[in-house]
């Protein structure tokens, strides 16, 4: 530690650290726009100049390493005129636009303009006007308010890996613009909003929508993916106006993914179920919630003797006490039939799921083994830590059915079908040593398997099984296989969560039977909790089927669609993860509790409150929370330990010529992200397309005698034999991917 | 006056026929003190010795000694470094080093292998400004005669040695001649200066260890170490040693490259150059390029055309541009010339620049147009002092200083503008 002087003040660095950060750390404050401590430095916009004892200049604080017994002085004459002088060039070709600007009264110009700036401004020339783009739907640009500090830029190279804008032109006509024509695209776009210290990026679906000072901020847990990335609710008169990411350097770093940042917009859609509605005689009536209670106990009461013939079914992104009480209250009615592992078509073996691995110890590893996983689109801010791991020199392995565009380099790739990832990820296995079950045993192990084993045998090395494995119907093989792998390897083997809580759902041991068997048996009575089947399971049309052919369909959900006003009796309004109180289980098993941000709309209350209404009318003791914290509490105690074992299948799947492989899309995950306009018009909204090597414009998908004809896009990165189809789009409802084929 | 001696180093070959063949290179020593380096006659830090003695100063502008720029490259770290000639030469009233590449060629590359040697890099770059075709050509036709000749390339004559040479060509930014933003451009981005520190000789191209030279500079090292670093030190002055290549410009009888002595009378150089054009009067003198500051007739006539003498008077030697105004020149419209250089020229990168030099042009054009207002004098001050120390690398300091020293002999016929609308010299 060496000791330097701010003002008079000594405060304690290490050498070598640049002063902007010493000067933080003491609250010291020094005016900047270019640095942000998560780019690299540029120095470009000189407002963070301060005099340094000996030098003849004044000093960019961002750029200069103390050194022992340097004597700064942030606030002296030369200072300041150094900092005025600045701040005086930044305005003169600044709009000065803020009543309309949506960054007023939290622009970082604006503040430091307030403290340097003069009041009136001596030039009186024609401004520079730079012309906007169109970058897409989520960022609204105004490049004429831009003062050039280039942190979009950087973000681009630096975090997310694509480098979707940059600097064009030089002096005034310096411009940030995207490639000629091009929009952004990169899934953690919308960080360069909060980057932008001025309003030149803000949010296009925010645009115009309230003003900074009027908005309330209430903290929560993101819950569109199992990162359980921190954020900041804004509402304005109760209403959420917009999602910006609360600092946890543990989870999220500074940055959120556009999924988690703009899925608010997805609240208020128009099929938003603001009143507890009953089906009587074919026709819905609206009603009070004490006669809809009333109703779903006189309707539920003649299934409750033959409680084998009620189904449950929850989406995996409910909080803790909402799977915490629906399952007491089923336990308690005698219902055992619950399913949320609704993406899933392989219950052969019990996968365990969870990130064993710290996200900041993901950074740190040497090497990782991708196994089906488009991990950028399943998990966006993972996926930023494995490219800061990458960057840092870890080698990465892909063993998937597509060559997914990733924003890191691969070191080697095996890019084949999922009947065919099997028996690569065996022969990796093999090569690793493992005694492999006849069928497997004979695979060839080539050099480049022998290669992947000894790379899983550095130190700090993980595989992680995605999305695009749980999916396929190789899910048991294939997480069988990466548990043998980790045991020969010593490699951490992480079964990567989705969903919000799926950790929770597992932890709180919620399924009682495989959506499979659930399927097949078919079940007279249905509840579910925020789940719309058709799109949220693997099976589409046969989903709803199950539900149709229900005497009785209780729906607790915050939306209802025109199939679910079909297939419901009962529909119960009740509130998204944005109104309620909850708790969400991360990847890494971490519970983060959050307080209710806003008021459900219209009469929409919490689903745990719904649950612990319906527990009291229908007479189940242990009913009488008066807080989301005593659910929670009990919730803890009910956890089960989770295994760690994968046992290896006894039959393998076989494969085929062409292989179908389900496609969740970016923005097709859980019902509010689907109602997400703006992100149904972004760059990873589903596209009704097969994708394949297939020398064809169509692709004709049948489940049987069912049959639909989609385009296809021919795309090289696809594997062999396999032909991605869209899951979770009314284009492929009847054919799902759990049985489609492709039809020559 | 005495007879001037001109054309005593990098020019010694320009009145020959096809002086940029290799062939009329080495029937003229050409080479040889490459021969000697390769076979182990000259040791590196001989050679840093000899150039320390030759009082050699980087003809770039800057005038930072060569051999001690030398001496902070370990020749044997490991992992490969560079060496770079600057050809970008775009500074307003700079051409000197355009003969050089036009007619002496083989010199620039023998200085370039030499020092290339010296530092231990076995890659070299020029880099040449994108308007310099010709120039280009045939610097780069010479680089392969070098190699056809075996000078060039791997295990050179024998001696295990390996130096590549590639000849870069800008593409018209006036900013790639700042060293780091010249790295930049050879690396395939935007050119822009970096911050420093880090310097190119810890963090360059590549983001190795690097020595950037001028072309005149690297010329110049093939004659210290054939005649003597004192040969060349007792040609100049005190201080600064050698010859000196100065491009006079402007209005002058004979404009164009003459090489002297350092510490000749300017006086003796504007005779060279013919004297003043037409017969007239001298009334300002820029000396060493457009980024240094202007000078009235008086004082520039009592100088010499040495960084010391010119630093007295006022201004700086620079890259050796010698800009000469005749009694006629309107310093307004001059200035304003300038000032649209600047602005056009600012990479946009920082902010007191990319602002403040559109800022200057706006003000100093409105005065020319007439339509000046009596605080536009002040405001150009303060506005030029406030870009000056504050940014990144020189071009903000190279925009500013014309202006202050136009207003501070000058100022006269700024008033005048905007007191009558025109210039002194027009008739009300």
């Amino acid at each position: 530690m060496i000791k330097i002087e701010i003002n008079g003040q000594v405060v304690e660095a290490h050498e070598g650290d640049m002063l902007i950060d010493v000067a933080d750390s003491a609250d010291i404050p020094i005016p900047r726009f270019c640095y942000h401590k998560k780019l690299s430095i540029a120095a470009n916009c000189r407002m963070c100049l301060v005099e340094v004892e000996g030098a003849p200049k004044a000093l960019p604080a961002c750029a200069t390493p103390v050194t022992d017994g340097m004597k700064v002085f942030t606030r002296s004459p030369k200072a300041r005129a150094a900092q005025k002088a600045v701040m005086e060039f930044l305005l003169i070709n600044h709009p000065l636009d803020c009543p309309i600007c949506d960054q007023g009264g939290e622009c970082e110009l604006q503040d430091v303009a307030f403290e340097y700036g003069d009041d009136v401004g001596k030039y009186s020339e024609a401004k520079r006007v730079v012309p906007d783009h169109d970058v897409g739907p989520l960022i609204a640009t105004d490049m004429t308010r831009c003062i050039h500090c280039t942190r979009c830029v950087r973000f681009g190279q630096e975090i997310s890996g694509l480098m979707e804008l940059g600097a064009v032109g030089r002096s005034e006509w310096m411009e940030i613009t995207t490639f000629v024509g091009k929009s952004i695209t990169s899934e953690i776009s919308g960080n360069i909003i909060d980057l932008c210290p001025v309003g030149a990026l803000t949010s296009k679906p925010f645009r115009y929508k309230a003003r900074a000072w009027e908005l309330k901020a209430a903290p929560a847990i993101a819950a569109h993916d199992s990162l359980g990335s921190n954020i900041e609710v804004h509402t304005y008169h109760g209403k959420v106006m917009r999602v910006v990411p609360r600092e946890n350097e543990a989870i999220n770093e500074v940055w959120l993914s556009d999924r988690d940042r703009f899925a608010y917009t997805g609240l208020y859609a128009e099929d938003r179920l603001t009143v507890p509605m009953v089906k009587r005689n074919g026709r819905w009536e609206e009603v009070e919630w004490e006669e809809a209670l009333e109703a779903v106990v006189e309707r539920l009461k003649p299934f409750l003797n033959s409680p084998q013939d009620i189904a449950v079914l929850a989406s995996p992104n409910a909080t803790v006490e909402e799977l915490y009480l629906l399952r007491k209250l089923t336990d308690a009615l005698g219902v055992r039939r619950r399913e949320w592992r609704l993406r899933q078509q392989d219950f052969r073996v019990e996968v365990p799921l969870g990130l064993k691995l710290g996200l900041d110890e993901v950074e740190q590893l040497n090497h990782v083994l991708v196994v089906g996983s488009h991990l950028r689109h399943e998990l966006p801010l993972l996926n930023l830590r494995v490219r800061k791991a990458q960057l840092a020199g870890a080698s990465v392995h892909m063993l998937n059915p597509m060559d997914y565009a990733s924003t890191f380099d691969i070191a080697d790739r095996l890019i084949v079908k999922p009947s065919e990832m099997v028996r690569q990820l065996a022969a990796v296995a093999k090569a690793a040593g493992a005694e492999l079950p006849a069928g497997l045993s004979d695979v060839p192990v080539t050099d480049q398997h022998h290669a992947w084993a000894e790379a899983l045998k550095q130190d700090k090395s993980a595989i992680f099984v995605g999305g695009v494995a749980r999916m396929s119907r190789h899910y048991a093989e294939l997480a069988a296989l990466a548990a043998v792998l980790g045991e020969k390897t010593g490699a951490s083997v992480n079964i990567l969560p989705l969903a919000a809580n799926e950790m929770g759902a597992q932890a709180l041991d919620f399924a009682g039977e495989s959506f499979n068997d659930m399927l097949e048996k078919g079940a007279k009575a249905v509840i579910t909790l925020g789940v719309e089947p058709e799109y949220d399971t693997l099976w589409g049309e046969r989903a709803v089927q199950m539900l149709e052919q229900a005497e009785l369909v209780i729906n607790l959900t915050p939306f209802a669609n025109a199939r679910a006003r079909e297939y419901s009796d009962i529909l119960l309004p009740v509130a998204t993860a944005y109104e309620t109180a909850g708790t969400l289980v991360s990847a890494t098993g971490t519970w983060q509790s959050f307080k209710q941000v806003t008021d459900a709309p219209g009469d929409a209350k919490p689903a745990w409150k719904v649950l612990r209404v319906l527990g009291n009318v229908l007479d189940v003791d242990g009913f009488d929370y008066i807080h989301a914290d005593q659910v929670l509490e009990e919730a803890r105690q009910a956890v089960t330990e989770v295994g760690a074992e994968i046992a290896m299948p006894d039959t393998f799947v076989a494969g085929g010529e062409l292989e179908v492989v389900p496609s969740l899309a970016l923005y097709s995950t859980d019902m509010v992200v689907r109602r997400a306009e703006p992100l149904q018009q972004a760059a990873g909204a589903a596209v009704a397309e097969t994708v394949s090597r297939l020398e064809t414009e169509k692709v004709v998908l049948c489940c049987g005698e069912t049959c639909v004809e989609l385009p296809n896009r021919q795309d090289e990165a696809v594997a062999e034999g396999a032909v991605f189809e869209p899951v979770a789009i009314d284009e492929t409802l009847t054919v799902p991917a759990v049985c489609a084929e492709v039809r020559a | 006056m005495a007879e001037i001696p001109l054309n005593e180093c990098c020019y010694r070959l320009n009145h020959l026929d096809r002086s940029w063949d290799i062939d009329v290179y080495m029937a003229n020593g050409g080479y040889e003190v490459w021969k000697k380096v390769l076979a182990g006659e000259l040791t590196p830090q001989e050679i840093i010795d000899e150039v320390k003695t030759s009082n050699i100063r980087g003809r770039g502008g800057a005038g930072f000694p060569t051999g001690l720029k030398w001496s902070f490259m370990n020749r044997h770290a490991p992992g490969p470094k560079y060496i770079l000639c600057n050809s970008d030469e775009g500074e307003p009233g700079t051409f000197k080093d355009r003969d050089i590449l036009r007619y002496n060629p083989h010199q620039l590359i023998e200085g370039m292998m030499i020092a290339g040697y010296v530092i231990g890099a076995n890659a070299g770059y020029n880099y040449i400004r994108g308007e310099f075709w010709e120039p280009y050509k045939r610097f780069d036709n010479a680089v392969k005669q070098a190699y056809e000749a075996g000078l060039l390339g791997k295990n050179i004559l024998g001696s295990g040695w390996d130096f590549d040479l590639y000849t870069h060509l800008g593409a018209g930014a006036y900013i790639c001649g700042e060293e780091t933003a010249l790295i930049e451009s050879i690396e395939g981005k935007k050119g822009q200066p970096r911050f420093k520190p880090p310097f190119p000789a810890s963090y360059g191209l590549y983001g190795r260890p690097t020595t950037i030279n001028n072309t005149e500079t690297l010329a110049s090292i093939p004659m210290i170490l054939a005649k003597g670093g004192k040969w060349f030190a007792d040609l100049g002055v005190p201080g600064a040693g050698g010859t000196k290549i100065y491009a006079v410009s402007g209005h002058v009888e004979k404009p164009g490259n003459y090489e002297v002595r350092m510490g000749t009378p300017f006086k003796d150089l504007l005779s060279l150059a013919g004297g003043v054009w037409k017969g007239r009067k001298l009334k300002a003198v820029i000396p060493g390029g457009s980024s240094t500051a202007v000078l009235p007739a008086e004082k520039a006539m009592k100088m010499n055309m040495d960084y010391d003498s010119i630093a007295k008077a006022g201004s700086f030697l620079g890259a050796g541009s010698v800009i000469i105004m005749d009694e006629t020149t309107d310093m307004v419209k001059a200035l304003e010339r300038l000032t649209w250089f600047y602005y056009e020229e600012s990479c946009g990168q920082c902010t007191p620049c990319r602002e403040g030099t559109g800022w200057m042009y706006r003000v100093v054009h409105r005065i020319r147009t007439g339509k000046g207002r009596p605080e536009d004098i002040e405001m150009l001050k303060d506005v030029s002092g406030k870009i000056m120390g504050r940014v990144i690398c020189g071009l903000g300091d190279a925009a500013s200083i014309p202006v202050a020293s136009f207003l501070e002999h000058f100022e006269h016929e700024f008033r005048h503008y905007i007191e009558h609308g025109c210039s002194i010299y027009d008739r009300a």
